[in-house]
């Protein structure tokens, strides 16, 4: 009992083979938007390498692109082999290699399938590198002085106005250190010392954000310094000014960005993947039914063309004692030598009581 | 020469005829077509034409682009009158696929002599429009250069308006002002009109927060004429990210003021340039790459018209003919350059004379009248 049989007449099979060629050169296109979205991905990550801490995160893009090239390749030599599988002499070229193409190109789209669900299950990660990125690139914000965390500074700044974001989780993140140089700080001025001195660590701290964090839709000028103090502004109130600042921090708003990146990246490659599984399913059809055409011997029969010559059950069986047998080459077989004719060995059969083998009557010439 | 490869005795009258007319002027860049010749031009300008087509796309795009980016930075212009530039590459690139659209038709025609016979009365006009419109992308980039002052003065008077009107935040009509310059002065990271001294001779800040019980607000207030609350301060988007010190807006111009900081000096504070330097400068940077894209379209459309003109000549020539793998001479004008405008001149005196009333009577009714009047 053939898995989904389907007869094909000879013009079906040639169609079939024409549609697959083409199918096949579209899927090297696709193998192609594979390549270039793992790239992008890439380009995007690195862009913001700065504050992203140490992780895991390149292996998605890097999967993407290799799957991409591969997929380039495997239908190219898809397309060749359909192109030439309308002409029947020109299949048998082909037979011995179209089988395990198929089960390689099948092995490959779940490779596919694995880079669509790393896409999805990357956030994890991401965030992590986020929230330690930020708090070390705050951190180091102040240090445009120490080679090697100079560009920071900008860095953060341009992240701050390009994203519309303060801070790590809310501008208050600002207020827990020193984000002005001390090369800035006038130490002979008390107030500048009565700061210092105030908590343990001796850190300029104030409630004040850097200029990045100001909103552009702020009816008034920007508030940066003395921002929990009311007295300090004129018409101002601390707990009611929404405007004055990004509210969101920068954390929320690169995860939101690179998720939809992500999203959008898992569905076109969970799109391409359906399409590659139905492209293979088409050349199985077209093996099998070439096959059968060759076993019937007229090239212009019609032929039955199937997913699985028998049923999953029986298939999965005979490919496990296939297997099975494949492991036992090397073992010395004495059982299989008494059924194997080409092996010379001692006659056991019993002739009578005597034990005497019969005279060979010469043949007539 | 032509007679060689002519039998019939009709055919050698018509030749004897056109050997006498050809002696007699001069056409401009002749050229001998074999019917082969024909054959390559019909198929080469067919190409060219589908080329030429999808570079007219390519014109509209332009046009479109440049048109939305103009559109966008629409609050700080006063004029619009740079927006003729994108208008012109619009219509022009919409008018070249219908030309080339046209071309191409006649082209696939020009196979066979009796449909190419119905395009004849049409052609000549097509050519007059034709070419007016493909000089129209010359007048374009001709005009992207000539207008570049006016585009200078629109900002100039634009910026002006919008930096005198940053505070007016609760202002129906000019509430947006701040966030536009806002946004400007940080993507173009520019500050102010010329420079960021503009911000000092401005009011930017709303009186609605400046608290007019403080002795400093009314000193301040009371030193100009105007009553208007000036300082040597900056907006927070005039600030330069790229400073490796945290931005200083107030007191710009006090030393004292700030730790280890000298207003001289001082470079990477603030964003150095005005805004309509950057704004011209990345007007006239979007304009020099769409000149030569411009240009190539130009020599593109000239080359189809070309060879259109010579194919429709080479064809004509075909007219009343049996035999239609004759070799045949093609040319842009059939007479020199000259006797062409004259003659066109001539055709156009026509044209204008038909509609005017004919107040003189003719001699014959003249006479015939007065023959009446005696008898």
């Amino acid at each position: 009992m053939a898995v989904l049989k389907v007869k094909f007449t000879k013009t079906k099979r040639d169609k079939l083979a024409q549609v697959l060629w083409v199918l096949n050169w579209i899927s090297v296109v696709t193998g192609l938007i594979l390549f270039s979205l793992g790239l992008f991905l890439k380009v995007e990550l690195e862009k913001r390498r700065e504050l992203m801490a140490e992780r895991e995160l390149h292996s998605v893009p890097n999967m993407l692109i290799t799957v991409g090239l591969i997929a380039c390749a495997i239908n190219f030599l898809g397309g060749k082999i359909c192109y030439d599988c309308v002409d029947t002499n020109k299949f048998l070229r082909w037979k011995l290699v179209m089988l395990p193409y198929i089960i390689l190109t099948f092995f490959f789209t779940l490779c596919i399938l694995v880079g669509a669900l790393m896409c999805y299950s990357m956030r994890g990660e991401l965030e992590e590198a986020l929230v330690v990125g930020l708090q070390d690139a705050m951190r180091f914000y102040k240090d445009t002085d120490t080679p090697g965390r100079c560009f920071l500074k900008r860095t953060v700044d341009l992240l701050q106005i390009q994203f519309q974001c303060c801070g790590n989780t809310g501008h208050r993140d600002w207020f827990q250190i020193q984000w002005v140089s001390n090369r800035y700080l006038d130490m002979s001025c008390k107030e500048v010392v009565d700061r210092i001195r105030s908590n343990v660590e001796g850190k300029y701290l104030m409630d004040g954000v850097p200029f990045s964090c100001c909103n552009v839709n702020s009816p008034r000028p920007c508030i940066q310094y003395q921002i929990t103090n009311n007295s300090a502004h004129y018409n101002y109130d601390y707990q009611s000014e929404e405007l004055n600042l990004w509210k969101r921090g920068c954390r929320q708003a690169l995860l939101e960005y690179y998720t939809s990146i992500m999203h959008s990246i898992g569905f076109i490659v969970l799109i391409i993947w359906l399409f590659e599984l139905s492209v293979l399913t088409g050349v199985r059809y077209l093996q099998t039914a070439l096959e059968n055409v060759l076993r019937q011997g007229d090239p212009e029969c019609e032929s039955d063309g199937y997913l699985l010559e028998t049923s999953l059950a029986e298939t999965a069986r005979s490919n496990f004692n296939i297997i099975k047998s494949l492991g036992k080459l090397n073992q010395i077989n004495t059982t299989d030598s008494d059924r194997d004719p080409n092996i010379n060995r001692p006659s056991t059969a019993h002739y009578g009581p005597d034990n005497v083998p019969p005279k060979q009557i010469p043949l007539a010439s | 020469m032509l007679c060689q490869n002519i039998h019939c005795g009709l055919f050698e009258f018509c030749c004897f005829n056109w050997i006498i007319i050809s002696g007699g002027t001069m056409a401009v860049l002749k050229i001998k077509f074999s019917f082969q010749r024909r054959v390559h031009l019909a198929q080469g300008l067919w190409l060219l034409s589908w080329v030429a087509m999808f570079s007219g796309g390519v014109t509209f795009c332009m046009g479109l682009f440049l048109k939305m980016e103009l559109l966008r930075r629409a609050e700080v212009m006063h004029t619009t009158d740079i927006h003729v530039v994108p208008n012109l590459l619009m219509v022009v690139g919409l008018a070249s696929v219908g030309i080339n659209l046209f071309a191409g038709r006649v082209c696939q025609d020009s196979m066979d002599s009796t449909r190419f016979t119905q395009w004849k009365n049409v052609m000549i006009p097509y050519f007059g429009v034709s070419l007016f419109f493909t000089s129209m992308l010359i007048v374009a980039m001709a005009l992207s250069y000539a207008l570049q002052p006016n585009l200078e003065e629109s900002l100039k008077v634009g910026l002006k308006n919008g930096i005198r009107f940053y505070k007016d935040t609760d202002t129906p009509g000019r509430c947006f002002q701040k966030e536009t310059i806002d946004r400007l002065q940080v993507e173009f990271r520019c500050c102010g009109n010329t420079n960021f001294k503009d911000w000092f001779e401005v009011q930017w800040i709303s009186n609605r927060y400046l608290d007019f019980t403080s002795k400093e607000v009314n000193d301040r207030v009371r030193s100009n004429v105007d009553g208007r609350y000036l300082m040597d301060g900056v907006p927070f988007s005039c600030c330069n990210p790229a400073s490796p010190r945290p931005c200083i807006q107030e007191h710009l111009t006090d030393n004292s003021a700030h730790f280890n900081y000298d207003y001289h000096s001082e470079e990477l504070n603030l964003h150095n340039r005005g805004c309509r330097e950057a704004l011209v400068n990345y007007f006239m940077g979007l304009m020099n790459t769409i000149g030569p894209c411009v240009l190539s379209v130009f020599f593109v459309q000239m080359s189809v018209l070309a060879s259109l003109r010579y194919l429709q000549t080479a064809m004509a020539a075909l007219e009343g003919q049996e035999n239609v793998e004759v070799e045949t001479e093609g040319y842009i004008l059939e007479k020199g350059v000259k006797e062409t405008l004259n003659e066109a001149k001539e055709t156009l005196k026509k044209l204008l004379q038909l509609g005017q009333v004919d107040a003189e009577p003719a001699p014959g009714d003249a006479e015939a009248a007065e023959g009446k009047a005696a008898s």
